[in-house]
Protein backbone atom coordinates (compact mmCIF):
# COMPACT_ATOMS: atom_id res chain seq x y z
CA UNK A 1 0.00 0.00 0.00
CA UNK A 2 2.85 2.34 0.93
CA UNK A 3 6.48 1.60 0.18
CA UNK A 4 9.43 3.93 0.36
CA UNK A 5 12.99 3.25 -0.69
CA UNK A 6 15.91 5.12 0.86
CA UNK A 7 13.61 8.06 1.47
CA UNK A 8 15.59 11.04 2.69
CA UNK A 9 14.74 14.64 3.52
CA UNK A 10 17.12 17.39 4.51
CA UNK A 11 16.03 20.85 5.65
CA UNK A 12 19.22 22.83 5.24
CA UNK A 13 21.70 21.17 7.56
CA UNK A 14 19.04 19.17 9.40
CA UNK A 15 18.54 15.53 8.38
CA UNK A 16 14.82 15.15 9.13
CA UNK A 17 14.39 11.73 7.51
CA UNK A 18 17.29 9.44 6.63
CA UNK A 19 17.07 6.58 4.20
CA UNK A 20 13.73 5.19 5.36
CA UNK A 21 12.31 2.00 3.82
CA UNK A 22 8.68 1.84 4.88
CA UNK A 23 6.55 -1.16 4.02
CA UNK A 24 2.85 -0.91 4.77
CA UNK A 25 0.71 -3.70 3.37
CA UNK A 26 -2.92 -3.62 2.41
CA UNK A 27 -5.15 -4.23 5.43
CA UNK A 28 -2.48 -3.24 7.97
CA UNK A 29 -3.07 -1.13 11.02
CA UNK A 30 0.42 0.28 10.97
CA UNK A 31 1.60 2.58 13.74
CA UNK A 32 4.72 4.66 13.23
CA UNK A 33 6.17 5.40 16.63
CA UNK A 34 8.86 7.81 17.59
CA UNK A 35 9.60 10.61 19.99
CA UNK A 36 8.66 14.17 19.08
CA UNK A 37 11.04 15.52 16.49
CA UNK A 38 11.98 12.09 15.17
CA UNK A 39 10.71 12.91 11.65
CA UNK A 40 7.24 11.31 11.73
CA UNK A 41 5.42 14.39 10.46
CA UNK A 42 7.95 15.07 7.73
CA UNK A 43 7.61 11.47 6.59
CA UNK A 44 3.80 11.70 6.54
CA UNK A 45 3.95 14.97 4.62
CA UNK A 46 6.22 13.41 2.01
CA UNK A 47 3.74 10.56 1.48
CA UNK A 48 1.04 13.16 0.80
CA UNK A 49 3.13 15.31 -1.54
CA UNK A 50 3.24 18.31 0.79
CA UNK A 51 6.98 18.06 1.35
CA UNK A 52 9.29 17.04 -1.48
CA UNK A 53 11.88 14.35 -0.76
CA UNK A 54 15.56 15.18 -1.11
CA UNK A 55 16.16 11.68 -2.46
CA UNK A 56 14.59 8.24 -2.48
CA UNK A 57 11.35 6.86 -3.83
CA UNK A 58 7.74 6.77 -2.64
CA UNK A 59 4.98 4.51 -3.92
CA UNK A 60 1.41 4.72 -2.65
CA UNK A 61 -1.12 2.21 -4.02
CA UNK A 62 1.42 1.21 -6.61
CA UNK A 63 1.83 4.74 -7.99
CA UNK A 64 4.83 7.02 -7.74
CA UNK A 65 4.54 10.06 -5.48
CA UNK A 66 4.58 12.99 -6.05
CA UNK A 67 4.11 12.40 -9.80
CA UNK A 68 0.73 10.64 -9.47
CA UNK A 69 -0.70 12.56 -6.52
CA UNK A 70 -3.76 13.45 -8.54
CA UNK A 71 -4.74 9.82 -9.07
CA UNK A 72 -3.74 8.57 -5.62
CA UNK A 73 -4.93 11.23 -3.19
CA UNK A 74 -8.67 10.97 -3.94
CA UNK A 75 -8.52 7.47 -2.38
CA UNK A 76 -6.63 8.67 0.68
CA UNK A 77 -8.03 10.34 3.78
CA UNK A 78 -5.57 12.31 5.85
CA UNK A 79 -5.29 14.03 9.20
CA UNK A 80 -2.02 15.92 9.38
CA UNK A 81 -1.04 17.14 12.85
CA UNK A 82 -3.85 19.39 14.04
CA UNK A 83 -7.16 19.44 12.21
CA UNK A 84 -8.03 22.68 10.42
CA UNK A 85 -11.30 24.28 9.38
CA UNK A 86 -12.76 27.66 8.47
CA UNK A 87 -13.90 28.90 11.89
CA UNK A 88 -16.84 31.06 10.76
CA UNK A 89 -18.46 28.17 8.89
CA UNK A 90 -20.33 25.17 10.29
CA UNK A 91 -18.93 21.66 10.25
CA UNK A 92 -21.24 20.78 7.36
CA UNK A 93 -20.23 23.84 5.34
CA UNK A 94 -16.57 23.08 5.98
CA UNK A 95 -16.92 19.49 4.85
CA UNK A 96 -18.87 20.58 1.77
CA UNK A 97 -16.10 23.04 0.81
CA UNK A 98 -13.36 20.46 1.27
CA UNK A 99 -15.35 17.88 -0.66
CA UNK A 100 -16.00 20.30 -3.53
CA UNK A 101 -12.30 21.11 -3.80
CA UNK A 102 -10.15 18.85 -5.92
CA UNK A 103 -10.86 16.45 -8.78
CA UNK A 104 -14.31 14.91 -8.82
CA UNK A 105 -15.52 17.78 -6.68
CA UNK A 106 -18.49 18.56 -8.89
CA UNK A 107 -19.15 14.90 -9.74
CA UNK A 108 -19.61 14.07 -6.08
CA UNK A 109 -22.17 16.81 -5.53
CA UNK A 110 -25.18 14.52 -5.58
CA UNK A 111 -23.92 12.18 -2.88
CA UNK A 112 -22.26 14.97 -0.87
CA UNK A 113 -25.05 15.50 1.64
CA UNK A 114 -25.29 11.79 2.39
CA UNK A 115 -21.55 11.32 2.69
CA UNK A 116 -21.19 14.34 4.98
CA UNK A 117 -24.01 13.05 7.18
CA UNK A 118 -22.35 9.63 7.32
CA UNK A 119 -18.95 11.02 8.20
CA UNK A 120 -20.36 13.25 10.96
CA UNK A 121 -22.25 10.24 12.30
CA UNK A 122 -19.09 8.10 12.29
CA UNK A 123 -17.14 10.60 14.37
CA UNK A 124 -20.01 11.41 16.71
CA UNK A 125 -20.71 14.97 15.57
CA UNK A 126 -24.08 14.32 13.96
CA UNK A 127 -25.96 16.54 16.41
CA UNK A 128 -23.73 19.61 16.18
CA UNK A 129 -22.93 19.68 12.46
CA UNK A 130 -24.63 23.01 11.90
CA UNK A 131 -22.82 25.01 14.60
CA UNK A 132 -19.91 27.22 13.52
CA UNK A 133 -16.58 25.52 14.12
CA UNK A 134 -15.43 28.58 16.10
CA UNK A 135 -17.49 27.26 19.03
CA UNK A 136 -15.99 23.74 18.93
CA UNK A 137 -13.77 22.27 21.63
CA UNK A 138 -10.37 20.83 20.78
CA UNK A 139 -11.78 17.30 20.79
CA UNK A 140 -14.68 18.27 18.51
CA UNK A 141 -12.25 19.85 16.05
CA UNK A 142 -10.22 16.64 16.07
CA UNK A 143 -13.39 14.68 15.30
CA UNK A 144 -14.24 17.09 12.50
CA UNK A 145 -10.75 16.61 11.08
CA UNK A 146 -11.39 12.87 11.05
CA UNK A 147 -14.76 13.40 9.36
CA UNK A 148 -13.00 15.43 6.64
CA UNK A 149 -10.64 12.50 6.11
CA UNK A 150 -13.59 10.12 5.78
CA UNK A 151 -15.99 11.94 3.42
CA UNK A 152 -14.41 10.47 0.29
CA UNK A 153 -14.66 6.93 1.73
CA UNK A 154 -10.91 6.37 1.39
CA UNK A 155 -9.08 3.05 0.95
CA UNK A 156 -6.14 4.35 2.94
CA UNK A 157 -6.23 6.53 6.03
CA UNK A 158 -3.10 8.44 6.97
CA UNK A 159 -3.45 9.84 10.46
CA UNK A 160 -0.72 11.93 12.05
CA UNK A 161 -1.10 12.02 15.85
CA UNK A 162 -4.90 11.52 15.73
CA UNK A 163 -5.24 11.22 19.50
CA UNK A 164 -4.12 14.80 20.20
CA UNK A 165 -6.71 16.82 22.08
CA UNK A 166 -9.03 13.88 22.67
CA UNK A 167 -10.20 12.94 26.15
CA UNK A 168 -10.07 9.27 27.26
CA UNK A 169 -13.51 8.63 25.88
CA UNK A 170 -12.57 10.32 22.60
CA UNK A 171 -9.49 8.12 22.37
CA UNK A 172 -11.59 5.01 22.90
CA UNK A 173 -14.10 6.16 20.24
CA UNK A 174 -11.22 6.81 17.87
CA UNK A 175 -9.77 3.36 18.47
CA UNK A 176 -13.10 1.68 17.88
CA UNK A 177 -13.67 3.72 14.71
CA UNK A 178 -10.23 2.89 13.35
CA UNK A 179 -10.64 -0.81 14.04
CA UNK A 180 -14.12 -0.93 12.49
CA UNK A 181 -12.93 0.93 9.38
CA UNK A 182 -9.99 -1.45 9.15
CA UNK A 183 -12.38 -4.39 9.29
CA UNK A 184 -14.20 -3.01 6.24
CA UNK A 185 -10.91 -3.07 4.33
CA UNK A 186 -9.42 0.36 4.97
CA UNK A 187 -5.66 0.31 5.47
CA UNK A 188 -4.55 2.47 8.39
CA UNK A 189 -1.23 4.26 8.68
CA UNK A 190 -0.98 6.18 11.91
CA UNK A 191 1.82 8.05 13.59
CA UNK A 192 1.93 8.54 17.30
CA UNK A 193 4.19 9.09 20.25
CA UNK A 194 1.66 7.46 22.60
CA UNK A 195 2.81 3.89 23.10
CA UNK A 196 -0.24 2.71 25.00
CA UNK A 197 -2.54 4.00 22.26
CA UNK A 198 -0.44 2.24 19.64
CA UNK A 199 -0.24 -1.04 21.49
CA UNK A 200 -4.01 -1.42 21.64
CA UNK A 201 -4.46 -0.54 18.02
CA UNK A 202 -1.79 -1.76 15.68
CA UNK A 203 -0.98 -4.95 13.86
CA UNK A 204 2.35 -3.64 12.68
CA UNK A 205 4.87 -1.21 14.11
CA UNK A 206 7.60 1.00 12.76
CA UNK A 207 9.87 2.98 15.04
CA UNK A 208 11.51 6.17 13.89
CA UNK A 209 14.42 7.62 15.82
CA UNK A 210 16.29 10.75 14.73
CA UNK A 211 14.97 10.29 11.19
CA UNK A 212 15.95 6.63 10.87
CA UNK A 213 13.58 3.67 10.83
CA UNK A 214 15.17 1.57 13.56
CA UNK A 215 12.50 -1.11 13.73
CA UNK A 216 9.66 -2.41 11.54
CA UNK A 217 7.82 -5.61 12.27
CA UNK A 218 4.49 -7.25 13.10
CA UNK A 219 3.38 -6.56 16.66
CA UNK A 220 2.77 -10.30 17.21
CA UNK A 221 6.38 -11.10 16.27
CA UNK A 222 7.76 -8.37 18.46
CA UNK A 223 5.70 -9.46 21.40
CA UNK A 224 6.38 -13.18 21.02
CA UNK A 225 7.04 -14.88 24.37
CA UNK A 226 10.60 -14.50 25.54
CA UNK A 227 11.01 -18.03 26.89
CA UNK A 228 10.71 -16.79 30.45
CA UNK A 229 7.88 -17.04 32.95
CA UNK A 230 6.89 -14.41 35.50
CA UNK A 231 5.90 -15.85 38.85
CA UNK A 232 4.41 -13.86 41.72
CA UNK A 233 4.57 -15.81 44.94
CA UNK A 234 4.67 -15.11 48.67
CA UNK A 235 6.96 -18.16 48.97
CA UNK A 236 9.72 -16.66 46.88
CA UNK A 237 12.56 -18.16 48.90
CA UNK A 238 11.28 -21.70 48.64
CA UNK A 239 10.47 -21.34 44.94
CA UNK A 240 13.97 -20.06 44.28
CA UNK A 241 15.44 -22.95 46.18
CA UNK A 242 13.29 -25.47 44.32
CA UNK A 243 13.96 -24.08 40.83
CA UNK A 244 17.64 -23.69 41.59
CA UNK A 245 19.43 -22.04 38.68
CA UNK A 246 16.32 -21.35 36.61
CA UNK A 247 15.46 -18.13 38.47
CA UNK A 248 17.14 -15.34 36.55
CA UNK A 249 15.92 -12.42 38.54
CA UNK A 250 14.27 -11.87 41.89
CA UNK A 251 12.48 -8.75 43.04
CA UNK A 252 10.52 -9.26 46.27
CA UNK A 253 7.67 -11.61 45.40
CA UNK A 254 8.34 -11.34 41.66
CA UNK A 255 10.51 -13.95 40.02
CA UNK A 256 11.66 -14.29 36.43
CA UNK A 257 12.08 -17.97 35.63
CA UNK A 258 13.68 -19.47 32.54
CA UNK A 259 11.02 -21.96 31.47
CA UNK A 260 8.90 -22.56 28.38
CA UNK A 261 5.51 -23.57 29.77
CA UNK A 262 3.71 -21.52 32.39
CA UNK A 263 0.96 -24.10 33.00
CA UNK A 264 3.42 -26.92 33.64
CA UNK A 265 5.49 -24.75 35.95
CA UNK A 266 2.38 -23.71 37.84
CA UNK A 267 1.22 -27.25 38.44
CA UNK A 268 4.71 -28.24 39.59
CA UNK A 269 4.87 -25.38 42.10
CA UNK A 270 1.38 -25.97 43.43
CA UNK A 271 2.04 -29.71 43.58
CA UNK A 272 4.99 -28.94 45.86
CA UNK A 273 2.69 -26.99 48.16
CA UNK A 274 3.95 -23.57 47.11
CA UNK A 275 1.52 -20.66 46.81
CA UNK A 276 1.32 -18.83 43.49
CA UNK A 277 -0.57 -15.53 43.28
CA UNK A 278 0.06 -14.96 39.55
CA UNK A 279 1.92 -16.68 36.79
CA UNK A 280 2.29 -16.16 33.06
CA UNK A 281 4.77 -15.97 30.17
CA UNK A 282 6.89 -12.86 30.11
CA UNK A 283 6.07 -10.59 27.18
CA UNK A 284 7.90 -7.44 26.40
CA UNK A 285 5.65 -4.39 26.29
CA UNK A 286 5.74 -2.13 23.29
CA UNK A 287 7.25 0.47 25.58
CA UNK A 288 10.21 -1.75 26.40
CA UNK A 289 10.65 -2.64 22.74
CA UNK A 290 10.61 0.97 21.63
CA UNK A 291 12.79 2.32 24.41
CA UNK A 292 15.33 -0.39 23.69
CA UNK A 293 15.83 0.81 20.11
CA UNK A 294 15.48 4.60 20.46
CA UNK A 295 17.64 7.39 21.83
CA UNK A 296 16.37 10.12 24.05
CA UNK A 297 14.54 12.12 21.38
CA UNK A 298 15.26 15.59 20.16
CA UNK A 299 12.96 17.50 22.48
CA UNK A 300 14.84 16.35 25.54
CA UNK A 301 17.21 19.09 26.53
CA UNK A 302 20.74 17.80 26.30
CA UNK A 303 19.55 14.68 24.50
CA UNK A 304 22.03 12.85 22.36
CA UNK A 305 19.81 12.83 19.26
CA UNK B 1 -11.80 25.06 -7.29
CA UNK B 2 -12.56 28.58 -8.49
CA UNK B 3 -16.15 28.06 -7.34
CA UNK B 4 -14.94 26.97 -3.91
CA UNK B 5 -12.77 30.07 -3.59
CA UNK B 6 -15.65 32.34 -4.61
CA UNK B 7 -17.92 30.72 -2.02
CA UNK B 8 -15.20 31.27 0.59
CA UNK B 9 -14.91 34.90 -0.48
CA UNK B 10 -18.66 35.41 -0.33
CA UNK B 11 -19.09 33.72 3.05
CA UNK B 12 -16.30 35.59 4.72
CA UNK B 13 -17.59 38.55 6.77
CA UNK B 14 -14.38 40.47 6.07
CA UNK B 15 -15.28 40.75 2.38
CA UNK B 16 -18.50 42.62 3.08
CA UNK B 17 -17.21 44.72 5.97
CA UNK B 18 -14.28 46.01 3.92
CA UNK B 19 -16.62 46.65 1.00
CA UNK B 20 -19.04 48.68 3.12
CA UNK B 21 -16.24 50.64 4.78
CA UNK B 22 -14.64 51.47 1.45
CA UNK B 23 -17.98 52.75 0.13
CA UNK B 24 -18.64 54.62 3.38
CA UNK B 25 -15.73 57.03 3.03
CA UNK B 26 -16.90 58.72 -0.21
CA UNK B 27 -20.46 58.65 1.15
CA UNK B 28 -19.34 60.56 4.23
CA UNK B 29 -17.41 63.07 2.13
CA UNK B 30 -20.49 63.59 -0.06
CA UNK B 31 -22.62 64.32 3.00
CA UNK B 32 -20.17 66.96 4.25
CA UNK B 33 -19.98 68.59 0.84
CA UNK B 34 -23.75 68.50 0.39
CA UNK B 35 -24.28 70.19 3.77
CA UNK B 36 -21.56 72.82 3.61
CA UNK B 37 -21.33 73.32 -0.16
CA UNK B 38 -17.59 73.65 0.43
CA UNK B 39 -15.24 71.91 -1.97
CA UNK B 40 -11.48 72.20 -2.27
CA UNK B 41 -10.41 74.76 -4.85
CA UNK B 42 -9.42 73.29 -8.24
CA UNK B 43 -5.99 71.71 -8.11
CA UNK B 44 -6.21 70.92 -4.40
CA UNK B 45 -7.75 68.03 -2.48
CA UNK B 46 -8.79 64.85 -4.21
CA UNK B 47 -9.15 64.83 -7.96
CA UNK B 48 -12.58 65.93 -9.24
CA UNK B 49 -13.70 67.01 -5.77
CA UNK B 50 -13.75 70.65 -6.78
CA UNK B 51 -16.07 69.81 -9.64
CA UNK B 52 -18.61 67.56 -7.95
CA UNK B 53 -20.81 70.37 -6.74
CA UNK B 54 -21.15 71.38 -10.34
CA UNK B 55 -22.32 67.93 -11.29
CA UNK B 56 -23.05 64.92 -9.08
CA UNK B 57 -22.51 62.55 -11.99
CA UNK B 58 -18.80 63.21 -11.68
CA UNK B 59 -18.82 61.92 -8.12
CA UNK B 60 -17.89 58.27 -8.95
CA UNK B 61 -14.60 59.54 -10.33
CA UNK B 62 -14.08 61.71 -7.25
CA UNK B 63 -14.93 58.76 -4.99
CA UNK B 64 -12.41 56.50 -6.75
CA UNK B 65 -9.79 59.21 -6.29
CA UNK B 66 -10.62 59.27 -2.58
CA UNK B 67 -10.25 55.53 -1.99
CA UNK B 68 -7.35 54.93 -4.38
CA UNK B 69 -4.39 56.11 -2.28
CA UNK B 70 -5.05 54.08 0.89
CA UNK B 71 -8.36 52.24 1.20
CA UNK B 72 -8.20 50.22 -2.02
CA UNK B 73 -4.55 49.13 -1.82
CA UNK B 74 -4.94 48.22 1.86
CA UNK B 75 -8.05 46.11 1.17
CA UNK B 76 -6.45 44.42 -1.83
CA UNK B 77 -3.16 43.78 -0.03
CA UNK B 78 -5.00 42.25 2.93
CA UNK B 79 -7.14 39.95 0.78
CA UNK B 80 -4.32 38.90 -1.57
CA UNK B 81 -1.76 38.65 1.23
CA UNK B 82 -4.09 36.40 3.16
CA UNK B 83 -4.84 34.13 0.22
CA UNK B 84 -2.11 31.50 0.67
CA UNK B 85 -0.44 32.57 3.92
CA UNK B 86 -3.79 32.78 5.73
CA UNK B 87 -4.66 29.22 4.71
CA UNK B 88 -1.18 28.12 5.77
CA UNK B 89 -1.59 29.77 9.17
CA UNK B 90 -4.97 28.16 9.86
CA UNK B 91 -3.72 24.82 8.53
CA UNK B 92 -6.42 24.55 5.88
CA UNK B 93 -3.81 24.85 3.12
CA UNK B 94 -2.46 21.33 3.68
CA UNK B 95 -5.97 19.89 3.72
CA UNK B 96 -6.85 21.60 0.43
CA UNK B 97 -3.64 20.33 -1.17
CA UNK B 98 -4.26 16.70 -0.15
CA UNK B 99 -7.83 16.73 -1.51
CA UNK B 100 -5.91 17.01 -3.90
CA UNK B 101 -6.01 20.52 -5.31
CA UNK B 102 -3.04 21.10 -7.62
CA UNK B 103 -0.85 23.94 -6.47
CA UNK B 104 -1.12 25.83 -9.76
CA UNK B 105 -4.87 25.36 -9.72
CA UNK B 106 -5.10 26.71 -6.19
CA UNK B 107 -3.03 29.75 -7.12
CA UNK B 108 -5.24 30.45 -10.16
CA UNK B 109 -8.37 30.10 -8.02
CA UNK B 110 -6.94 32.48 -5.41
CA UNK B 111 -6.01 34.99 -8.11
CA UNK B 112 -9.49 34.78 -9.61
CA UNK B 113 -11.12 35.41 -6.28
CA UNK B 114 -8.84 38.43 -5.68
CA UNK B 115 -9.76 39.83 -9.12
CA UNK B 116 -13.45 39.34 -8.36
CA UNK B 117 -12.97 41.09 -5.03
CA UNK B 118 -11.16 44.06 -6.61
CA UNK B 119 -13.86 44.43 -9.28
CA UNK B 120 -16.57 44.17 -6.64
CA UNK B 121 -15.03 46.93 -4.53
CA UNK B 122 -14.30 49.29 -7.43
CA UNK B 123 -17.75 48.83 -8.96
CA UNK B 124 -19.49 49.10 -5.58
CA UNK B 125 -17.65 52.36 -4.88
CA UNK B 126 -18.59 53.71 -8.33
CA UNK B 127 -22.24 52.72 -8.08
CA UNK B 128 -22.79 53.99 -4.55
CA UNK B 129 -20.89 57.16 -5.41
CA UNK B 130 -23.06 57.72 -8.48
CA UNK B 131 -26.17 57.31 -6.37
CA UNK B 132 -24.94 59.56 -3.56
CA UNK B 133 -23.57 62.07 -6.08
CA UNK B 134 -26.79 62.39 -8.00
CA UNK B 135 -29.00 62.33 -4.89
CA UNK B 136 -26.98 64.49 -2.51
CA UNK B 137 -24.91 66.76 -4.71
CA UNK B 138 -27.58 66.83 -7.32
CA UNK B 139 -27.63 67.26 -11.05
CA UNK B 140 -29.68 70.45 -10.68
CA UNK B 141 -26.61 72.49 -9.86
CA UNK B 142 -24.86 70.74 -12.70
CA UNK B 143 -27.09 72.55 -15.12
CA UNK B 144 -25.36 75.79 -14.31
CA UNK B 145 -21.99 74.59 -15.51
CA UNK B 146 -22.40 71.45 -17.53
CA UNK B 147 -23.81 72.93 -20.67
CA UNK B 148 -23.41 70.96 -23.80
CA UNK B 149 -22.96 72.98 -26.96
CA UNK B 150 -25.70 72.39 -29.45
CA UNK B 151 -24.98 69.52 -31.78
CA UNK B 152 -22.55 67.70 -29.55
CA UNK B 153 -25.28 66.88 -27.04
CA UNK B 154 -25.99 63.44 -25.69
CA UNK B 155 -28.43 62.64 -28.46
CA UNK B 156 -30.61 59.66 -27.72
CA UNK B 157 -29.34 59.54 -24.17
CA UNK B 158 -30.84 62.92 -23.32
CA UNK B 159 -34.41 61.76 -22.70
CA UNK B 160 -33.40 58.89 -20.44
CA UNK B 161 -31.07 61.19 -18.60
CA UNK B 162 -34.07 63.48 -18.20
CA UNK B 163 -33.32 64.75 -14.74
CA UNK B 164 -29.78 65.62 -15.66
CA UNK B 165 -30.40 68.99 -17.13
CA UNK B 166 -28.23 69.43 -20.16
CA UNK B 167 -27.01 65.86 -19.72
CA UNK B 168 -23.40 66.86 -19.87
CA UNK B 169 -20.51 67.65 -17.57
CA UNK B 170 -17.33 69.52 -18.10
CA UNK B 171 -14.17 67.54 -18.64
CA UNK B 172 -10.98 68.45 -16.80
CA UNK B 173 -9.89 70.24 -19.94
CA UNK B 174 -13.00 72.39 -19.88
CA UNK B 175 -14.65 70.82 -22.91
CA UNK B 176 -18.06 69.25 -22.29
CA UNK B 177 -18.57 65.50 -22.01
CA UNK B 178 -21.81 63.78 -22.86
CA UNK B 179 -23.25 61.33 -20.37
CA UNK B 180 -22.31 58.45 -22.64
CA UNK B 181 -18.77 59.75 -22.84
CA UNK B 182 -18.71 60.17 -19.07
CA UNK B 183 -19.90 56.60 -18.61
CA UNK B 184 -17.28 55.31 -21.05
CA UNK B 185 -14.55 57.25 -19.35
CA UNK B 186 -15.61 56.17 -15.89
CA UNK B 187 -15.51 52.58 -17.17
CA UNK B 188 -12.02 53.24 -18.53
CA UNK B 189 -10.99 54.64 -15.15
CA UNK B 190 -12.43 51.59 -13.37
CA UNK B 191 -10.52 49.28 -15.70
CA UNK B 192 -7.30 51.18 -15.13
CA UNK B 193 -7.70 51.21 -11.36
CA UNK B 194 -8.56 47.51 -11.34
CA UNK B 195 -5.41 46.70 -13.27
CA UNK B 196 -3.36 48.89 -10.93
CA UNK B 197 -4.81 46.97 -7.99
CA UNK B 198 -3.94 43.70 -9.71
CA UNK B 199 -0.33 44.85 -9.58
CA UNK B 200 -0.72 45.23 -5.80
CA UNK B 201 -2.49 41.86 -5.64
CA UNK B 202 0.29 40.12 -7.56
CA UNK B 203 2.95 41.45 -5.18
CA UNK B 204 0.89 40.48 -2.12
CA UNK B 205 0.10 37.04 -3.59
CA UNK B 206 3.78 36.39 -4.19
CA UNK B 207 4.66 37.41 -0.62
CA UNK B 208 1.78 35.24 0.55
CA UNK B 209 3.48 32.18 -0.94
CA UNK B 210 6.83 32.85 0.76
CA UNK B 211 5.58 33.50 4.29
CA UNK B 212 3.04 31.81 6.54
CA UNK B 213 2.00 35.18 7.98
CA UNK B 214 -0.92 36.83 6.21
CA UNK B 215 -0.18 40.08 8.01
CA UNK B 216 3.44 39.96 6.90
CA UNK B 217 2.46 39.47 3.27
CA UNK B 218 -0.09 42.31 3.33
CA UNK B 219 2.25 44.73 5.09
CA UNK B 220 5.09 43.73 2.80
CA UNK B 221 3.04 44.63 -0.26
CA UNK B 222 2.02 47.94 1.33
CA UNK B 223 5.65 48.65 2.19
CA UNK B 224 6.50 48.25 -1.50
CA UNK B 225 3.78 50.78 -2.38
CA UNK B 226 4.86 53.29 0.26
CA UNK B 227 8.48 53.02 -0.89
CA UNK B 228 7.33 53.53 -4.46
CA UNK B 229 5.27 56.60 -3.49
CA UNK B 230 8.29 58.13 -1.75
CA UNK B 231 10.58 57.50 -4.71
CA UNK B 232 8.03 58.89 -7.15
CA UNK B 233 8.33 62.31 -5.52
CA UNK B 234 12.09 62.17 -5.06
CA UNK B 235 14.01 64.09 -7.71
CA UNK B 236 17.15 62.06 -7.07
CA UNK B 237 15.29 58.88 -8.07
CA UNK B 238 14.29 60.06 -11.54
CA UNK B 239 16.11 57.14 -13.18
CA UNK B 240 13.86 54.49 -11.65
CA UNK B 241 10.62 56.47 -11.58
CA UNK B 242 9.17 55.19 -14.86
CA UNK B 243 9.35 51.65 -13.50
CA UNK B 244 7.77 52.21 -10.09
CA UNK B 245 4.43 50.47 -9.50
CA UNK B 246 2.65 53.64 -8.35
CA UNK B 247 4.23 55.97 -10.94
CA UNK B 248 1.18 56.00 -13.23
CA UNK B 249 -1.50 55.25 -10.65
CA UNK B 250 -3.20 58.59 -11.23
CA UNK B 251 -3.08 58.33 -15.02
CA UNK B 252 -6.73 57.20 -15.08
CA UNK B 253 -7.64 60.86 -14.51
CA UNK B 254 -6.46 61.39 -18.06
CA UNK B 255 -9.55 59.52 -19.23
CA UNK B 256 -11.47 62.63 -18.20
CA UNK B 257 -9.52 64.97 -20.45
CA UNK B 258 -10.82 65.97 -23.84
CA UNK B 259 -9.43 64.37 -25.92
CA UNK B 260 -8.26 61.48 -23.74
CA UNK B 261 -4.56 61.82 -22.96
CA UNK B 262 -3.42 58.26 -23.74
CA UNK B 263 0.33 58.41 -23.17
CA UNK B 264 0.41 57.85 -19.40
CA UNK B 265 -2.61 55.54 -19.48
CA UNK B 266 -0.80 53.23 -21.89
CA UNK B 267 2.38 53.33 -19.84
CA UNK B 268 0.38 52.65 -16.69
CA UNK B 269 -1.26 49.57 -18.23
CA UNK B 270 2.11 48.37 -19.53
CA UNK B 271 3.98 48.74 -16.24
CA UNK B 272 1.17 47.03 -14.29
CA UNK B 273 1.14 44.18 -16.82
CA UNK B 274 4.86 43.70 -16.22
CA UNK B 275 4.39 43.66 -12.44
CA UNK B 276 1.43 41.28 -12.65
CA UNK B 277 3.21 38.81 -14.94
CA UNK B 278 6.53 38.95 -13.07
CA UNK B 279 5.10 38.55 -9.59
CA UNK B 280 2.58 35.88 -10.59
CA UNK B 281 5.40 33.91 -12.21
CA UNK B 282 7.45 34.33 -9.04
CA UNK B 283 4.46 33.28 -6.92
CA UNK B 284 3.98 30.17 -9.05
CA UNK B 285 7.67 29.26 -8.95
CA UNK B 286 7.81 29.73 -5.22
CA UNK B 287 4.57 27.95 -4.39
CA UNK B 288 4.89 24.95 -6.69
CA UNK B 289 8.30 23.98 -5.32
CA UNK B 290 7.69 24.85 -1.69
CA UNK B 291 7.67 22.33 1.16
CA UNK B 292 4.37 22.83 2.97
CA UNK B 293 5.41 22.52 6.59
CA UNK B 294 2.63 24.68 8.05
Amino acid sequence: MITTKALTKRFGAVQAVQSVDLDIREGDRYVLLGPNGSGKTTLVRMLLGLVYATSGEIEVMGQRIPRHLREVLPQVGALIEEPAAYPHLSARANLALFDAAGPGGSAGRRSRGTRIGEALEQVGLAGVGRRPVRAYSLGMRQRLGLAAALIRRPRLLILDEPGNGLDPRGIRDLRELIISLNETGVTIFLSSHLLAEAEQLCTRVGVLDSGRLVLQDDLATLRAPTGRILVYTPDADRVTAMLDGQVEQRDGERLVVRHADAAALNSRLVGAGLRVSAIGPEQRTLEEIVLAVTGTGSDHIGGSA
Amino acid sequence: MIGVELIKLARRPRTWISLVLTCALPFMVAIFIAITHLTPPPGQGGAFLSAVLADGALYPAAALALVLPVFLPVAVAVVAGDSIAGEAATGTLRYLLVRPVGRTRLLVAKLTSVIVYVLMVVIAVSVTAYATGVLLLGPSRGAAVGLAPAGSGPGSLAPTAGQLAGGAVTSLSGAPLSLLQLAERTAGGIAFITVSMLGVAAIALFLSTVTDSALGAALGALAVLVASEILVTLNAATVVQPYLPTRYWLAWIDFFRQPIFWRNIERGFAIQAVYVVAFLAAAWASFSTKDITA
